[in-house]
Order: structure tokens, then C-alpha cells, then sequence
């Protein structure tokens, strides 16, 4: 519960230098940081349309778990996923903090839009390209290919997240339940 | 001054798309035993000359050659040089063909080929060269005959100079010309150095002068006698040249051929009014030019304009209220709220309208098509046409054209019989197909009736235990039968035609309407004829929809599939089969679908005795959805979820109720054949049983 407070406070001083206007037109290696249980996630700023508290949405039948149902978001439909349950990281508990990230992206003329339940949304990041680490070989929660990199930030890490990925159905996800 | 004209390409493309259906409709109007309507001719003509005039000006060099060959001959038809034959009549149906095949490759940006002019091309020649063997004065423009006249030619070198205040005493230029074209080959230069920057330009003032180049055997006299009305206002000089070499190989579309630019003028110059309306559609489809467009009536613009102004003004009249609301004036919050729901609706309907077509758009193909078919397999079919105004979704539309090519085709080639069993039947030789379109309801019917022979029920039945459909028909209801014809891999044509008969066809048409929210029907009797009955929801945008609650859900279910809600009495609960339940509804057993087990989803009330039962229909089946309570009645705007999600079994879709939360739709049919056996026709016996 208290995790919400504590990440805040850590990236504090970073968010002021980080949210300068002048940073907002470097490039676009600015990523979205969000936490899931006390893990630190990104993804790229630019595939983020809306950051929304949590509300009830429609149930969508016979459904995977971690696909909580639908909702309206200025008149269109989208689907609101739990990123915490599809990554089995931390308990799922919905309260008033509960945060809503909307992602979406572009294929050529379809534009697909997906919700995503985090615990909170932390940060603004820059990171320039040679930042990036690639992950190490691991057998984590979260599958490789969801995975874009690693950044290190003070003394922790944040998993860069690939939006397509997150965003696309396939099957893996389809059995995950 | 250089224009991208690439720009107006497609609504060139559109018009000439349009005007070949003006051709083609005026052509198969035409009836060549009788008078010839001269306005008939008129219109085909000025449809052909504008497609000609545009091609021209955007440089579709074989468009226009082939359309010039059209013309030509249209203008001797129209002059009544020329009878027009029934060989003419194909000749130019074809043509119109051939041109919307090389549009079609033109907006592909694929090149042309002469694959399908050529022979035209020959065709039209002939015709030419005939008659230009009769007609012993007149020199015509087709380049064949400038080479075998004996009349000796003159070359005439014009060189008009006009005032500029020519054009404010009311003559016009082009008509001069037109009659310069009269008396033989000719060719116009424009020169356009005298026109001034566009935004000096004068629009009663002419800044063109022309040369002009005539062969002919007209003498001076004749020439300034054209000129005679304006020989005051010009500066005229006609010499005789000695013919070169140029002047022999004028291109026999010189009339046209000038340059690009001055094309243009001339064009502008002959009918200045459609090239503004012209240019004022272009500055709206420029930007979307691939995009497809759609013509909207202007009095169905004024209407949305109007509409409009009274939402602000009730808008206007709500937030004063609001600004110093207290109870006294509840009154009028209620009835200014009424004004805003009354206002909504109607701009809702006007903005559906826009995408309203007259299905006049699906049937227009149908005349020719009745023509052609009949002289192919000869038979005699009369087509009538009626309520070809009424309207229809533009989406819908465009899907339901090719299963009503089909329908139509079944109804020329199963259904009318052949002259001489007509005759043996006492019909008339002449069959008839009847097209026919209404609304009815929030739903458009359109009828394919024919009085051809009829459907046979036994020879139907046959053929489906033949072919393995069905085992036994002895209890299907003669409906039941004639449904057979829409399974796949159905066909009862003893001999393949190429017009039906491949057994592809009639499942496919069910399942396209199926897939629009409509349904078919067929009605028959042995010997008199056939109808079928195309329903089809108006729009695919909203939908009437009941409201339905299961546990804390809201569902909708379309109004359109709901026969009847009821309490479902204990006593008239069966169960079958192990698991199936059957609930007694007068004569039928229709099978219950729990909506709580089928969505795994929690329900208030589980026990079937005194719940709530919603009978739906789809696809002639009929099934009960159980419910915990049924809510409001409203109408719906369908929203995707496959957009963003992927298709989910049993829902059709998703909407937004007015509390902005998001119900799902049921898919009626869906939710049928899911918990309905597979193989259709045991569910059949059953239910006839």
C-alpha cells in the first residue's frame, strides 16, 4: 500500500530536472515510468495518450483473467488489461489510486488502443540509446520479448517495455490463463 | 502558371464514371424500331463530349481519341445523317465498358491497353467510312475522308482578334467556331499572351485571341459570314494557304487537340458555370483524393445548418438556466431537457440521412444487365423497376449489390422459362422481373419477383437427399425446403451456364445478408412465379436495442430480433437430451440459453421458474435468452470492440450508454448456432416434428 508514497519520493529530485520544458523537445527517448509491486516498468512516452484513475469497467464474457473488461474513453472502446496479473507480478487490488495507462499504436491506418492497470505511475525518464542494456538472460515473470531493455536510474533498474508487444493478443497470452 | 492537375483527376474520374451510367441507361432506353427521342441523343452525346473534353484536358490521349470516334458518330445520328441501328447501340455499349475499364486502370495508375477498343475502334471506323461515301458535300472530321475528297480544299489561316469588350454584346467566341467546325477540319490555336495575372483578370472581358487553321471547301464569303455579328469587335484576317505538309497530317482530333494549357481555356470558355462547380467540389475532395466520397443533396446541408441552430439556441437557453437555477424553475429544465433530446434525435437522423443512397444506385446496373442476358440465352424478360428512390445506407449499399446481381441472375435464368414453354403455358413471350424496394419498419425490403416457373418443392427436396444435405424432407414445411437452396454446394441447374448454376452463389447471398443484420425469404408457386424477399436493417450505425440486465451487467439485445419476453411457468419446462432445456411456446420448443452459464458470469436468479425469458429469431431459428430483468428500450450507436480488441463469441459489438458506461450488444445469431447442433437439419426435423 505505502508503495505509491515511496517511489515518488526517490525520483523527486530527477523529476523536476526531467520534466524541463527544454527536455520535452529533445527526442523521443522519453519513456513512462510506472511501477508493478515494487518493480519499475517503462514504456515510451509517445504511445501513452491518457493516464486515467481506475473505474469499473464491462466485463468482457469468457475472457482471460488479466483482461478486466472494457471501457469508454472519449467514445471508443478499450480494453483495460491488468499488467499485474499478465506478469503474475504483486497482488491485483483496485482502490481509488489504482492508475490506468492507455497506450496506443499506430499501423498504418489502424490505430489499435489498449488500458493498463499498474500500481503507480512514477516518472518521466530520458534515456539516450546507449543507456539501454540489454536484459540479461533471466527466467523472469515478464516473457523476453515483452522486454526492450534495462536502465539503470539512481541505484534501481526500470524494464523498458515494448508497446506493440503489450498491445498485440497472441496466443501465448490467449492460454495464459 | 503550372497547375498540379493530378489534383481534379479523381473527380474527373468520378464524373466520368457517372456520366458513362447516363450513357449507358439513355442507351438502354433507346428502342431502335421506333422514334428516337432526340433529347435520348442529346444526353448520350453531352455525356460523351464531357468525358472527351476532360480527358483531353488531363492528357488520357487514348480516352480521348476513343471518345472522339464515339462522338463523331453520335453527332451523325444526331444531325439524322446516321439511323441509329441496333449494331451502333452495342457498339456503343461496349464502349462505355471498354472506358470504365480504362478508368478503373487509370486510377489504378496502370497503363491502358487497346485490348478491348481495338476492335471497337474498327467497328466505328467502318461505320464511318460507310457513310462518308454517302454523304457527298460535307467533309467530315474523321480522318479518313480528308484523303478521298475531290472537292478542292482550301486552307484557310484565320486569325481572330477579338476586343476585349466582345464578350459584353453577348457573343461568344465558341459558337463561332462551332459553326467554323461545320464546314470541315479545323484546328484552334489559343493565344493566350494577353491574359493578364489571375487576380487583374476581368470576368466579362476577353483576353484570348485564336489562329485558326480550316480545311474546307467553303469559300471566303461563307467564313466572314460567320464573323459578321462581331466583325466590329475583332480584328479578322483570312488567308488562303497553299496546304503544307503540316496542315495535310492535321490530327484527325485536331477540334480538341490544342495545347494543354489553352485546353483548358477553351474548355473553361464553353461551359464556364460547371467548371466552377466543378472547382468548388475539388477544394473539398482534394485533400481525402483517394478517399471515396459521397454527394450530399444541399437541402440535407441546410437541414443539418438548421438543426444545429436550434441545439444552440437550446443549449444557450439550458446554461442560463443553470446559472441561477432554483426549484421554481424545475419546470423548465424538464422541457428544455425534452427540447435537447428532441433536438439530438432529429440531428441524428439528418446526419444518418446524409449516408442515405436511392438504391436507384444497386438497380441502374440492372437494365443492362437484363438486356444483355436476355439476348445471350433468348429470352424475352421486360424489367420494371419500382421504388427506386427509396434510401439506403451507403455501406449497406455497396454490400448488397453483388448478392442482388445474383438473385436477379437466378430470377432470368431459372426462373423465366424459355419462349416457347411460355407459350405452351399460356404465358405472354414476355416474361417479367420485377424489382422492387420499400421501407418497412426500421428495415428496407427489396423484392426480386419473377413469373417464370416457380420453385418445385419436390424437385428442391430431391436434390438435397442427393446431394447429402438433407436425409428426409417428408416433414420440412414447403418454407423449410425452399431454405435448402441458400446450403452451401446447392445447386439444382441440370447444365452450367455461365450466368448461374455453379452452386456457389445462393449460400453466399445468404450468408453477405446475414452478415448486414438482414435476412431472405423466398415465396413461390409451381408455374406462376417466384419472390425473394431481401430484408435488410436501414443502417449498420445504430440499432433499436432492448436493454437487458443479468446480475450487474447490462446487455442489449436488437429490438429487430425479439419476437416476444415472457415469465417462463414451471410446467411448460422440458428437458431432453440429457441437457438440453426445452421451454413450450405455443406449438414450438424453443431451447433456453442461460445467459449467466454461457458468459460465466453471476446471476440473481438461476432457478428458471417465473424468470424472465426473451424469445429471439435468427436465421429462422428460435431460441430464449434468460435474463434478470429487462430495462429501457433506446437506440444504440454500434461501437467496435474488435478495433481495439478482438471478436468476442456472442457479442456483436459494444455501445455507450448515457451514463457513458459501455454495454456489449448480443449477437443474436451467433449465440444460436453456438449452442444449436452444427448440422442444421436435425434442429430442422425437430422443430417440424
Amino acid at each position: 500500500m505505502n508503495m505509491q508514497v515511496e517511489v515518488p519520493e526517490v525520483d523527486n529530485s530527477k523529476a523536476d530536472l526531467s520534466l524541463g520544458a527544454a527536455d520535452f523537445i529533445t527526442d523521443g527517448d522519453q519513456y513512462l515510468t510506472f511501477c508493478l509491486d515494487n518493480e519499475h516498468y517503462g514504456v515510451d512516452i509517445l504511445a501513452v495518450t491518457e493516464i486515467r484513475g481506475w473505474e469499473n469497467p464491462t466485463l468482457i464474457p469468457n475472457s482471460p483473467s488479466f483482461v478486466k473488461g472494457v471501457i469508454n474513453s472519449r467514445g471508443v472502446i478499450v480494453p483495460i488489461l491488468d499488467l499485474r496479473i499478465r506478469f503474475q507480478i504483486g497482488k491485483a487490488s483496485y482502490d481509488p489510486t489504482t492508475v490506468v495507462i492507455v497506450l496506443a499504436v499506430k499501423n498504418g491506418h489502424d490505430s489499435c488502443t489498449m488500458g493498463f492497470v499498474v500500481d503507480a505511475v512514477s516518472d518521466v525518464l530520458n534515456a539516450d540509446e546507449d543507456e539501454i542494456k540489454p536484459a540479461p538472460v533471466f527466467d523472469g515473470l515478464v516473457a523476453p520479448k515483452y522486454i526492450n531493455g534495462l536502465v539503470n536510474v539512481n541505484d534501481h533498474v526500470v524494464t523498458l517495455l515494448k508497446v506493440e508487444q503489450l498491445l498485440s493478443l497472441d496466443d501465448e497470452v490467449v492460454n495464459d490463463e | 502558371m503550372s497547375i498540379d492537375l493530378e489534383q481534379f483527376h479523381q473527380v474527373f474520374f468520378e464524373e466520368s464514371l457517372e456520366n458513362l451510367d447516363v450513357v449507358e441507361q439513355a442507351l438502354v432506353e433507346v428502342d431502335v424500331d421506333s422514334d428516337i427521342d432526340s433529347e435520348v441523343i442529346n444526353t448520350i452525346f453531352r455525356a460523351a463530349h464531357s468525358i472527351k473534353g476532360g480527358s483531353g484536358t488531363f492528357g488520357f490521349t487514348e480516352v480521348t481519341e476513343f471518345t472522339h470516334l464515339m462522338e463523331t458518330l453520335l453527332d451523325e445520328v444526331r444531325d439524322g445523317v446516321r439511323p441509329l441501328t441496333q449494331e451502333l447501340v452495342d457498339a456503343l455499349l461496349k464502349s462505355c465498358d471498354c472506358l470504365r475499364h480504362w478508368f478503373d486502370c487509370l486510377q489504378a495508375k496502370q497503363d491502358l491497353s487497346d485490348e478491348q477498343s481495338k476492335p471497337l475502334v474498327v467497328i466505328f471506323e467502318n461505320m464511318l467510312n460507310k457513310n462518308s461515301a454517302l454523304a457527298s458535300t460535307e467533309v467530315n472530321v474523321s480522318k479518313t475522308t480528308a484523303g478521298t475528297d475531290h472537292v478542292p480544299l482550301h486552307h484557310w489561316q484565320i486569325t481572330f482578334i477579338p476586343h476585349s469588350e466582345i464578350l459584353l454584346s453577348g457573343n461568344e467566341p465558341i459558337r463561332l467556331f462551332r459553326q467554323l467546325e461545320q464546314m470541315g477540319e479545323y484546328k484552334v490555336i489559343a493565344d493566350i499572351s494577353g491574359v493578364e495575372d489571375i487576380d487583374q483578370l476581368t470576368v466579362d472581358e476577353c483576353f484570348i485571341s485564336w489562329n485558326i487553321e480550316l480545311v474546307t471547301t467553303t469559300g471566303k464569303e461563307d467564313i466572314v459570314e460567320i464573323f459578321e455579328w462581331v466583325i466590329d469587335e475583332c480584328t479578322l484576317t483570312i488567308t488562303d494557304n497553299i496546304p503544307t505538309v503540316e496542315a495535310n497530317n492535321v490530327p484527325e482530333i485536331g477540334r480538341e487537340m490544342i495545347a494543354e494549357k489553352s485546353g483548358a481555356i477553351v474548355e473553361e470558355a464553353k461551359k464556364p458555370k460547371t467548371k466552377i462547380e466543378i472547382a468548388q467540389k475539388t477544394k473539398t475532395i482534394a485533400a481525402s483524393s483517394a478517399a471515396s466520397s459521397i454527394r450530399v443533396g444541399i437541402d440535407k446541408v441546410d437541414n443539418l445548418i438548421n438543426l444545429v441552430g436550434e441545439l444552440v439556441i437550446t443549449q444557450s437557453m439550458l446554461s442560463e438556466l443553470g446559472n441561477n437555477f432554483d426549484m421554481s424553475k424545475i419546470e423548465r429544465l424538464s422541457s428544455g431537457l425534452d427540447q435537447l433530446l428532441q433536438n439530438t434525435k432529429e440531428l441524428q437522423e439528418n446526419v444518418m440521412r446524409i449516408r442515405m443512397l436511392p438504391i436507384s444506385f444497386a438497380f441502374n446496373r440492372f437494365p443492362r444487365m437484363i438486356r444483355d442476358l436476355s439476348v445471350k440465352i433468348g429470352k424475352k424478360v421486360d424489367l420494371q423497376i419500382n421504388g427506386e428512390h427509396t434510401e439506403l445506407d451507403k455501406t449497406v449499399m455497396e454490400k448488397i449489390g453483388d448478392p442482388l446481381v445474383h438473385l436477379v441472375r437466378n430470377a432470368i435464368d431459372h426462373g423465366i422459362e424459355s419462349v416457347e414453354e411460355r407459350v405452351a403455358a399460356n404465358k405472354p413471350e414476355m416474361g417479367v422481373i420485377k424489382l422492387d424496394a420499400y421501407h418497412q419498419g426500421g428495415n428496407i425490403v427489396i423484392e426480386i419477383v419473377d413469373d417464370g416457373k416457380g420453385i418445385d418443392a419436390n424437385i428442391i427436396g430431391q436434390k438435397a437427399i442427393e446431394k447429402g444435405i438433407v436425409d428426409d424432407v417428408s416433414k420440412l414445411s414447403d418454407g423449410q425446403i425452399y431454405d435448402l437452396i441458400f446450403e452451401p454446394g446447392f445447386s439444382t441447374a441440370a447444365e452450367i451456364s455461365d450466368i448461374s448454376g455453379r452452386g456457389v452463389g445462393m449460400d453466399v447471398v445468404r450468408r453477405n445478408i446475414t452478415s448486414l443484420g438482414g435476412r431472405i425469404d423466398i415465396e413461390s408457386e409451381v408455374g406462376k412465379g417466384s419472390i425473394f424477399r431481401v430484408h435488410l436493417p436501414l443502417t449498420l450505425a445504430i440499432l433499436d436495442g432492448q436493454l437487458v440486465r443479468v446480475g450487474s451487467e447490462v446487455f442489449i439485445i436488437p429490438l429487430i430480433s425479439i419476437v416476444e419476453s415472457l415469465q417462463i411457468k414451471a410446467e411448460l419446462v422440458n428437458k431432453v437430451s440429457g441437457n438440453m432445456i426445452l421451454y413450450r411456446l405455443r406449438e414450438d420448443n424453443v431451447p433456453i440459453i442461460p445467459i449467466y452459464k454461457e458468459f460465466n458470469i453471476e446471476a440473481d436468479n438461476t432457478e428458471l421458474d417465473s424468470a424472465l425469458l426473451v424469445v429471439v429469431e435468427g436465421d429462422g431459428r428460435k431460441v430464449g435468452l434468460l435474463v434478470d430483468d429487462l430495462l429501457a428500450q433506446q437506440q444504440v450507436v454500434i461501437k467496435s470492440l474488435e478495433s481495439n480488441y478482438k471478436r468476442i463469441e456472442g457479442i456483436s459489438g459494444a455501445t455507450i450508454l448515457g451514463d457513458g458506461s459501455v454495454a456489449l450488444i448480443l449477437d443474436i445469431l451467433g449465440l444460436i448456432t453456438q449452442t444449436t447442433p452444427k448440422k442444421s437439419h436435425s434442429n430442422r426435423s425437430m422443430k417440424a416434428a
